[in-house]
């Protein structure tokens, strides 16, 4: 199976040692055609906003959005996950200017728990997949999912309560956290399920 | 062996380090390790720098430089009193940045910030790291405050950057607690030769350990650590992971987008460009140009687009570094 990773920027190398770990066969897209024949995608870690802006420069953008509408699985984690969402805010900024693919009907506060300083790594359990070891870098937190798209996994966070860490649409999972920073391999064994219905 | 499986033996070998002090703490503020999340974990640190890959940090002096490095698509900025072609005009003791800019720049994008401190100045650390800001570079570009020690980076929450000019001198630095390396190059002189040299030396070192480990001559690797006074531990784990065991950028001299392709093609996991953009006529594009070059090294006619966004003419003068007196290197400072 051949899972497209893209590889503007981020931590792309670590999602493909996962990958071929599982067996799956990494391919790094950094241009449309790198896209072809590819089996689902992960959108890896990383700064949204530089992943953003490549992506749209290397006319990825319009043909990433295409084939999550036409049900190609996707993973996006952490910078992934802001970009797969329809509406961003930051906590400190308010309102950003991004470029956005918008693929799910969700919404994404940037840096809700803090800087660096206060990243974080703890286990959490995501419906479907299970117990997932997380780390929390400089994350974000989903606050609001409507339509189809679905909340799948809380943090209960001190200050803050209860935060969304995964949510889902379809055949789009995204993750505010970093499971591969940890090695654990669940969620992507997951998305290859997808791939196979 | 993986990049990953490094960052889970660092982790470990932080935790072997520092074990005895946390029975201490412990016992000193009982029940608070059974709260299921762990804050500021070296893995949340390599994790961190590691986000970073591919990409740009740029040297900016305020707000206005801050905004412009983040619309160009950086990955991060780097604040400093002066940047480092200025440093060099300016001469005088160069400490770090004021905390009053520091934070109007955190308050202004949302790219992480990272400051500059003396080398082995603890306090200027602390201060950074009291302010929030994500990464602490101690650095070789401000005056030493210690000429012959490097801060023992594991107490501090915040992750480091060291620069380096060899593998030795990278490994003493993760020893230390460093979580991101960067060769160092001559800062301030739009110069690359010097980067170029140290990766250069880096990798070389690196490919030399890589065939004893493949060889299984675990005596030569041991003989490495001891003529270089490196870790033994730190140096079988690059021989068997065939490169840094954290992540490395390159710095120093960077100031086209040719450079910075070059830089990534001899193996740089990003960039770090200083005076090379805010010193030039062009900052806006030359940013721009930069990114696209980092990111698309390995495809000519995108680096050839990026190089035809600039115009030479524009670029930072440069410093020939052989106009240089040996007094006025800044790469050999903190060996």
């Amino acid at each position: 199976m051949k899972i497209g990773i893209i590889a503007v920027q981020g931590d792309f190398l670590e999602h493909a040692e996962i990958v071929r770990e599982i067996g799956g066969e990494p391919v790094y897209v950094k241009k449309p055609m790198d896209l072809e024949g590819i089996d689902a995608l992960i959108i890896p870690g990383g700064e949204s906003t530089s992943i953003g802006k490549l992506l749209s420069r290397a006319g990825l953008e319009e043909r990433v959005r295409e084939l999550a509408l036409e049900g190609m699985p996707v993973l996006g984690t952490c910078a992934g996950a802001i970009l797969l969402a329809k509406r961003v805010t930051d906590r400190r900024v308010g309102e950003v200017k991004q470029p956005l693919l918008g693929v799910m009907d969700i919404s994404v506060v940037r840096n809700f728990y803090g800087r660096q300083r206060e990243s974080f790594e703890t286990s959490v359990e995501v419906e479907g997949v299970g117990k997932v070891r997380a780390a929390f870098i400089r994350a974000p937190a989903i606050d609001q999912a409507w339509g189809s798209a679905r909340i799948i996994s809380y943090l209960d966070f001190p200050p803050y309560g209860r935060t969304g860490v995964a949510a889902i649409q379809k055949n789009v999972i995204a993750v505010t956290f970093h499971p591969e920073i940890t090695g654990d391999y669940s969620l992507h064994r997951y998305i290859l399920t997808l791939g196979k219905r | 062996m993986k990049l990953i499986d490094s960052y889970v033996y660092l982790d470990r070998l932080k935790e072997l380090i520092y074990s005895l002090l946390e029975q201490r703490d412990l016992i000193k503020e009982e029940g608070k390790e059974l709260f299921p999340l762990r804050i500021s974990t070296p893995l949340v640190n390599y994790g961190f720098v590691s986000m970073l890959k591919g990409g740009v940090i740029m040297d900016v002096t305020n707000e206005r430089q801050a905004e412009i490095a983040e619309d160009a698509g950086a990955v991060g900025v780097m604040v400093l009193d002066k940047l480092p072609y200025d440093v060099r005009k300016a001469g005088g003791v160069a400490r770090t940045a004021d905390a009053s800019i520091i934070k109007r720049v955190m308050d202004s994008i949302t790219i992480p910030v990272s400051a500059k401190c003396r080398i082995a100045h603890e306090w200027e650390a602390r201060i950074l790291e009291e302010l929030g800001v994500d990464l602490i570079d101690e650095s070789e570009v401000l005056t030493p405050a210690d000429e012959s020690a490097h801060i023992d980076k594991w107490k501090f929450r915040t992750p480091f950057v060291n620069g380096a000019r060899n593998l030795p001198e990278a490994l003493r630095r993760i020893e230390e607690g460093a979580a991101m390396i960067r060769t160092k190059g001559e800062p301030g002189t739009g110069n690359v030769a010097e980067a170029v040299k140290h990766i250069k030396l880096v990798n070389r070192d690196i490919s030399i350990l890589r065939g004893y480990a493949q060889a299984g001559d675990f005596e030569a690797i041991l003989s490495y650590s001891r003529q270089n006074q490196v870790n033994y531990e730190l140096a079988l784990l690059t021989a068997k992971l065939g490169r840094l065991p954290v992540v490395n950028f390159a710095a120093g001299g960077i100031a086209t987008p040719a450079d910075a392709a070059l830089m990534m093609w001899l193996g740089a996991d990003g960039i770090f460009v200083g005076s090379g953009i805010f010193k030039s006529a062009d900052p806006e594009n030359r940013a721009r140009a930069i990114v696209i070059a980092t990111t698309h090294w390995d495809d000519p006619e995108a680096v050839a687009e990026a190089q035809s966004m600039v115009s030479e003419r524009g670029a930072l003068e440069g410093i020939d570094l052989k106009q240089l007196r040996p007094e006025e290197l800044m790469q050999v400072r903190g060996v």
